[in-house]
């Protein structure tokens, strides 16, 4: 039971991912038209960020938490100022193109320097150890990073869909040219939720740096499984994404348990199945 | 709505002899290849991914559907001749049969799966699919995981071509790329092609005129995938192996760069994005990663200010189609 248990978490912790990865996909979507294929270069590139941080600033994790997705957002921002801004109106596809052929460049660069293999970055003092649930061993990091990416997921949904700010974003979402036309500038919040969405990626480094350790390709892969969890859950809901993310996550992880010859394919093969039964996915209207 | 490529133009008894000029002009300048001293084997590797590139332009350029998992096809089709020629010691032609036999059923049942959802989401889709079969053949005995197939008899083609000899080779290669080549012209030529742009340019109005557009999707996307394992079976003569980077995600990312670079949508580009983009990994192999680097901007640059690629421009500027 014990094994079964540290999957489940495992799990969960791989499903905190996938949340905030599929979150940040679903916003960016939602505003620019476009899928940010370099959202797993920029996912790393938070991780990387903490690392330099820590080994060169000397500045410590609870910093990095917040600054790492600032200055990865930054980065974002600039990108689409500079880039994806040119594509409005254009093919859906040259989105996915541009933003794969920046993901080439990003991990392609931090590979010169830093090969393939991982750095390690330490678990910060605060959350070392473990506790003794009775059912199961807890090592803390692990379940703040569940807990921690809970509440950024909780907070992100509530933002877009209680507040003003978030009214505004679904307003220009649905009819961008009339939200302009009240005064607000549009072009600006299309920049602010591209920023947004790639904080909350790098944020995802971040908090998977000590677990996952820090390596050039750690998002590669994971983006592609995240596209997957997209595809099953449908960009049209917030809270649809975060659901999903986490509940794929937890089945991986029981996969690993019982089956674990599956559990890189069980993502894919769900993705298959409901396509086949649901083809709009579970929570997205046609597309 | 602006579409994926605007490069296509009517199909006119002079566009289609434009086409055949430049055609005769390719054929005769590849069949010299041997007598100029050109590496043969560099120009067979690129014959090979040209004709993948053509099948995967079949279905962008002109279906409209922008598979990011070509490389299933290739490393499929790949893995299932090697097989047949090492283990069953099969002849040459039917290797290839077994291959293109194998990317013939993948890409039914992924078509099936992938056609029904559209834009954005048949990529994901494609590119999820693919990386599916990349975990499966990683685990799968028959691949031998990360060696891949190694060592792959070439034999006699029909008991009369020798493949070892690298000039006999490179002509077989040559005719299967040309023969490919032709099928995809007359494809896009044909009635069903001019379907297929209709449903590029306006999808509700072809629905609206009558056509079952699911069906002429499906069907491009199992005539694209069927080509495209044609490609792989020939790749495996010509690097007498079978490995794991052929069923990658970046061999699907490269297929989309070749063809973006050449033209979509174009009947050459794909064929110039090829051979630029197969010399370029040639010549700078001794980068390492700043290959990757390259890729990248190349992708970039194309996205922002070159999107109709080499062939594009010049079919653009001319007012020819190519």
């Amino acid at each position: 039971m014990q094994a079964l248990y540290a999957q489940l978490l495992v799990g969960l912790i791989n499903g905190s991912f996938y949340a905030l990865l599929s979150l940040g996909l679903a916003v960016i979507f939602g505003m620019l038209n476009i899928i940010n294929f370099a959202h797993g270069a920029l996912y790393m590139m938070g991780a990387f960020v903490a690392y330099f941080l820590l080994n060169i600033g000397g500045i410590n994790y609870w910093w990095a938490l917040l600054l790492a997705p600032i200055i990865v957002g930054i980065f974002g921002m600039i990108l689409e100022r500079t880039m994806l801004q040119w594509l409005t109106g254009l093919d859906h596809l040259y989105g996915l193109l541009l933003t794969f052929g920046i993901a080439l460049i990003v991990q392609g660069v931090f590979q010169n320097y830093f090969g393939s293999s991982g750095l390690p970055y330490a678990i910060p003092d605060q959350l070392r150890g473990g506790m003794n649930l009775g059912f199961m061993f807890l090592p803390v990091y692990r379940g703040w990073v569940v807990v921690f990416s809970l509440i950024v997921c909780l907070a992100t949904w509530f933002l877009i869909e209680k507040t003003q700010l978030g009214a505004y974003l679904r307003a220009a979402t649905e009819n961008p040219t009339l939200v302009r036309a009240f005064g607000i500038n549009v072009p600006r919040m299309i920049t602010l939720t591209y920023g947004l969405g790639v904080g909350l990626a790098a944020l995802a480094g971040v908090l998977s740096a000590p677990i996952n350790q820090v390596r050039p390709l750690m998002g590669a892969d994971l983006i592609i499984v995240v596209f997957a969890v997209v595809v099953i859950g449908g960009m049209g809901s917030i809270m649809g994404s975060i659901i999903t993310g986490f509940a794929l996550g937890v089945i991986e992880g029981l996969t690993k348990y019982f089956y674990p010859e599956a559990s890189n394919t069980v993502v894919f093969v769900l993705m298959v199945l409901v396509l086949l039964v649901k083809p709009t996915g579970l929570t997205g209207r046609a597309a | 709505m602006t579409t994926l490529t605007d490069n296509t133009l009517p199909v006119t008894p002079r566009a289609m002899r434009d086409e055949m000029i430049v055609f005769v002009v390719m054929a005769l300048l590849l069949a010299a290849v041997p007598f100029t001293g050109v590496y043969p084997f560099f120009v067979m590797q690129a014959l090979c991914f040209a004709l993948l590139a053509c099948a995967f332009n079949l279905l962008v350029g002109y279906g409209g559907l922008l598979s990011f998992g070509h490389a299933m096809f290739l490393g499929t089709a790949g893995y299932c001749s090697a097989h047949a020629l090492k283990v069953w010691a099969l002849p040459p032609e039917l290797g290839i049969l077994v291959g293109i036999a194998a990317a013939f059923v993948l890409s039914i049942v992924t078509g099936y799966i992938s056609i029904r959802r559209q834009g954005i989401y048949f990529s994901m889709i494609t590119l999820a699919l693919s990386q599916l079969l990349y975990f499966i053949y990683l685990q799968a005995p028959f691949t031998h995981g990360e060696d891949g197939i190694q060592g792959i008899p070439q034999g006699h083609l029909f008991g009369i071509f020798d493949l070892s000899k690298p000039t006999v080779l490179y002509y077989v290669v040559l005719v299967g790329f040309l023969a490919g080549f032709l099928l995809i012209f007359r494809i896009i030529n044909s009635p069903f092609g001019e379907v297929l742009k209709a449903i590029r340019e306006n999808e509700p109005r072809a629905i609206s005129l009558g056509y079952r557009t699911d069906q002429y999707k499906f069907l491009a996307f199992v005539l694209s995938g069927t080509l495209a394992g044609f490609a792989g079976a020939l790749k495996v003569f010509v690097a007498q192996n079978a490995s794991l980077t052929d069923v990658h995600w970046s061999m699907s990312g490269e297929v989309v760069l070749m063809t973006l670079v050449g033209g979509l949508g174009t009947i050459f580009g794909p064929v110039v994005g090829a051979f630029v983009i197969i010399a370029m990994q040639q010549y700078l192999a001794g980068f390492g990663q700043w290959v990757t680097v390259i890729q990248g901007s190349i992708f970039v640059i194309c996205v922002l200010t070159f999107r109709r690629g080499v062939i594009g421009e010049i079919a653009h500027y001319f007012r020819r189609s190519l």
